[in-house]
């Protein structure tokens, strides 16, 4: 007989349509007719919908939608209006900041208007967005820690793309929209700056990233091998522990003589993730700002080891040569 | 049901992983143990592309008695001093180079050899001066090894590694859409999004290469990301023309720092200011010389970069020294002084 056990049962549960708790007054109704789908089952909870709008909903929806648009518009003049190039060079198409030239004075359309312009409906969406989930999990009667969270990654999004840039007096200094775009302005800002890898905070942002991965692991799979016993079920966990909850402590205390509890392992995970970006972004900010070449630095501060020498000596031609490169 | 899956989710994978070469890469280490200084190759491009970088064989070396082909023939500029001998065998060897198909009959009027009457000609006789500068003024860079038409050419008319001067906005209109002169998937700087004609800052004008400070803290250096990018597109440049990594000349520690970095490097900054010289001296001279289909899209003269020479290869033809097999190229001797040439 099929058991419904944990994330591979071959059986789905689904009770009946849950149009979800009464709200209370100055909300507006959640919209959409929920329905049931087996593959949403497979993933997740196999309901979708009903979903709340709402003013602050909307607004993101609007802001984020023109942000979109004009970012996509000047993707598609820039392939000359040509759908098949758009689609085949979509990774390489992007919209540039102004150039350094114009500092933090508004710049013509073309040279990095567009760019201001999606900057601020993007960070007004991003705003909405954040401003919805710290109401939502209000009304929920819920703590804020996911809008808190949201914050971090705000934070990170500001600085590389308002906060950094004033400080450094121009919008040329920000991120491009763009797929590889973005990812080779972070080569170059590494490159510019002296090797990004000896900057302490981006140094403490990738603990924390690669912390989450880990600690996402291990309590993913922790949870996963306690499924049998019901452990994946954390209100009935919350209720009466059990022996789920038991077994899994008990199997990092005697793997590695400590143990998270079911509240703390979830404090380690949100704060793990939170603080990525949160070092991530004290990291650029200093960047150009306070510090302008992270490798003498960082010898200047004994964290870059000295190697030995394998090769002929060598000295910059240009002192030699008497002009600059 | 799940073989489907597994099959969709197999095709993805393959389809996915279609850009990428094959497996296994050869790494060879160059620097100290742990520090990333490694060079990788693909073994089989190496294969595959080492026809290209072989040279050919050169003829039997003539004797230097005798009159001189200035005594024997017309119109003899930049090589007269030649015996005849040394100078049909250089015609000779420059026919196979540049023009195996065509033959004497590329550059010359073969009704009067003398006569300058085709553009070839004259850029032909431009170009032997320019493989004399290099080899007599350029040795920073290309050592005793030097260079000779073949360097380039490669039985060519055309070196096949050239470059124009690139229109700035190719599409769309002063409205939207401006790609800042990158983000399009160029080889020039091997499909990244980087900015694509690197060549007009750095190998035409004198824009500074060198973006990063040389103080720990801000001590003036204005230097931008974007001029940062502009840089690596001509470093990106300069990897895929040599086929090698960026560690080939720079320090994986501190890529602006030259203490205790590859010496390669020093060469390679030679290199920039020769191609700068020589596109400037020699190649934008001959932009009247040029007849149109030759030229770019704005007018411009056909202009050399780094794949010029080195087509993928560390060092040009893997380093085969057929340079000295040709003396006459090695030297400026008997040639006249650049400026009368041009103002014929």
């Amino acid at each position: 007989m099929a058991q419904y056990q944990n994330l591979f049962t071959t059986v789905q549960a689904t009770g009946p349509l849950h149009y979800g708790v009464e709200l209370g007054h100055g909300n507006s109704p959640r919209s959409g007719e929920p329905l049931i789908n087996y593959w949403l089952g497979k993933l997740g909870n196999a309901q979708l919908g009903p979903i709340y709008l709402g003013g602050l909903g909307l607004a993101s929806l609007f802001c984020g939608l023109i942000a979109f648009t004009l970012i996509g518009m000047n993707m598609l003049a820039s392939v000359n209006y040509d759908p098949i190039q758009f689609v085949r060079q979509l990774f390489w198409l992007s919209l540039e900041p102004p150039p350094p030239a114009y500092g933090l004075s508004i710049p013509p359309l073309n040279q990095g208007g567009w760019w201001l312009i999606v900057g601020l409906f993007l960070t007004a969406s991003l705003f909405f967005w954040w401003a919805r989930t710290y109401r939502r999990a209000r009304e929920l009667g819920m703590g804020t820690h996911v809008a808190w969270a949201f914050a971090a990654a705000i934070w990170l999004y500001l600085v590389l793309g308002l906060f950094r840039p004033v400080l450094m007096g121009s919008w040329g200094e920000a991120v491009p929209y763009g797929i590889f775009s973005h990812l080779d302005w972070t080569a170059a800002f590494s490159l510019r700056y002296g090797n990004l890898f000896y900057n302490p905070f981006h140094a403490l942002s990738i603990v924390f990233l690669y912390g989450s991965a880990l600690l996402f692991a291990m309590h993913g799979a922790t949870i996963l091998a306690v499924t049998r016993f019901g452990g994946e079920r954390e209100i009935e966990q919350i209720v009466d522990r059990g022996t789920a909850s038991e077994r899994a402590a008990l199997f990092w205390r005697w793997t590695m003589g400590f143990n998270a509890t079911m509240e703390s392992i979830h404090r380690w995970a949100w704060w793990f993730a939170v603080l990525c970006p949160l070092t991530g972004g004290i990291g650029i900010l200093l960047t150009g700002t306070v510090v302008d070449n992270w490798y003498l630095w960082a010898v200047k501060h004994g964290v870059a080891p000295p190697y030995p020498d394998v090769f002929p000596a060598v000295t910059d031609p240009a002192l030699s040569a008497g002009g600059k490169p | 049901m799940s073989i489907r899956l597994t099959l969709i989710a197999g095709l993805a994978l393959l389809t996915g992983l279609a850009g990428c070469e094959r497996v296994p890469m050869e790494s060879v280490q160059t620097g100290y143990r742990g520090t990333g200084m490694v060079q990788v190759y693909n073994p089989r491009t190496l294969e595959v592309n080492a026809a290209l970088h072989e040279a050919p064989p050169a003829l039997p070396s003539a004797g230097n008695e005798g009159p001189r082909a200035s005594q024997v023939y017309k119109n003899v500029q930049v090589l007269g001093d030649l015996s005849v001998g040394q100078f049909n065998r250089l015609m000779a060897s420059m026919a196979t180079w540049v023009a195996p198909e065509q033959g004497c009959a590329y550059c010359h009027n073969l009704g009067n050899l003398a006569e300058d009457s085709k553009y070839t000609k004259v850029v032909a006789r431009r170009m032997v001066e320019m493989t004399q500068h290099i080899n007599a003024d350029w040795q920073q860079h290309v050592g005793a090894t030097g260079v000779t038409c073949y360097t380039c050419h490669r039985g060519n008319p055309v070196p096949s590694n050239i470059w124009f001067r690139s229109n700035p906005q190719p599409y769309g209109s002063n409205f939207m859409g401006d790609k800042a002169g990158q983000n399009h998937p160029s080889p020039v700087v091997n499909l990244s999004s980087l900015p694509n004609d690197p060549f007009t800052p750095f190998l035409l004008g004198k824009e500074d290469i060198r973006v990063a400070g040389n103080t720990a803290l801000p001590s003036g250096n204005r230097q931008s990301i974007k001029q940062a990018e502009w840089t690596y597109g001509l470093m990106t440049h300069m990897s895929t023309a040599l086929g090698v990594n960026c560690t080939y000349c720079h320090n994986t520690q501190s890529f602006s720092k030259w203490e205790g970095g590859p010496d390669k490097r020093v060469k390679a900054w030679y290199g920039i200011r020769m191609a700068r010289d020589l596109n400037l001296t020699y190649m934008e001279t001959l932009v009247e010389t040029f007849p149109a289909h030759r030229k770019g899209v704005l007018g411009d003269v056909a202009k050399l970069n780094c794949a010029t020479c080195h087509q993928g290869a560390y060092k040009p033809l893997n380093g085969d020294k057929m340079a000295s097999e040709f003396p006459e190229l090695l030297t400026k001797l008997g040639a006249k002084p650049a400026s009368k040439v041009a103002a014929k």
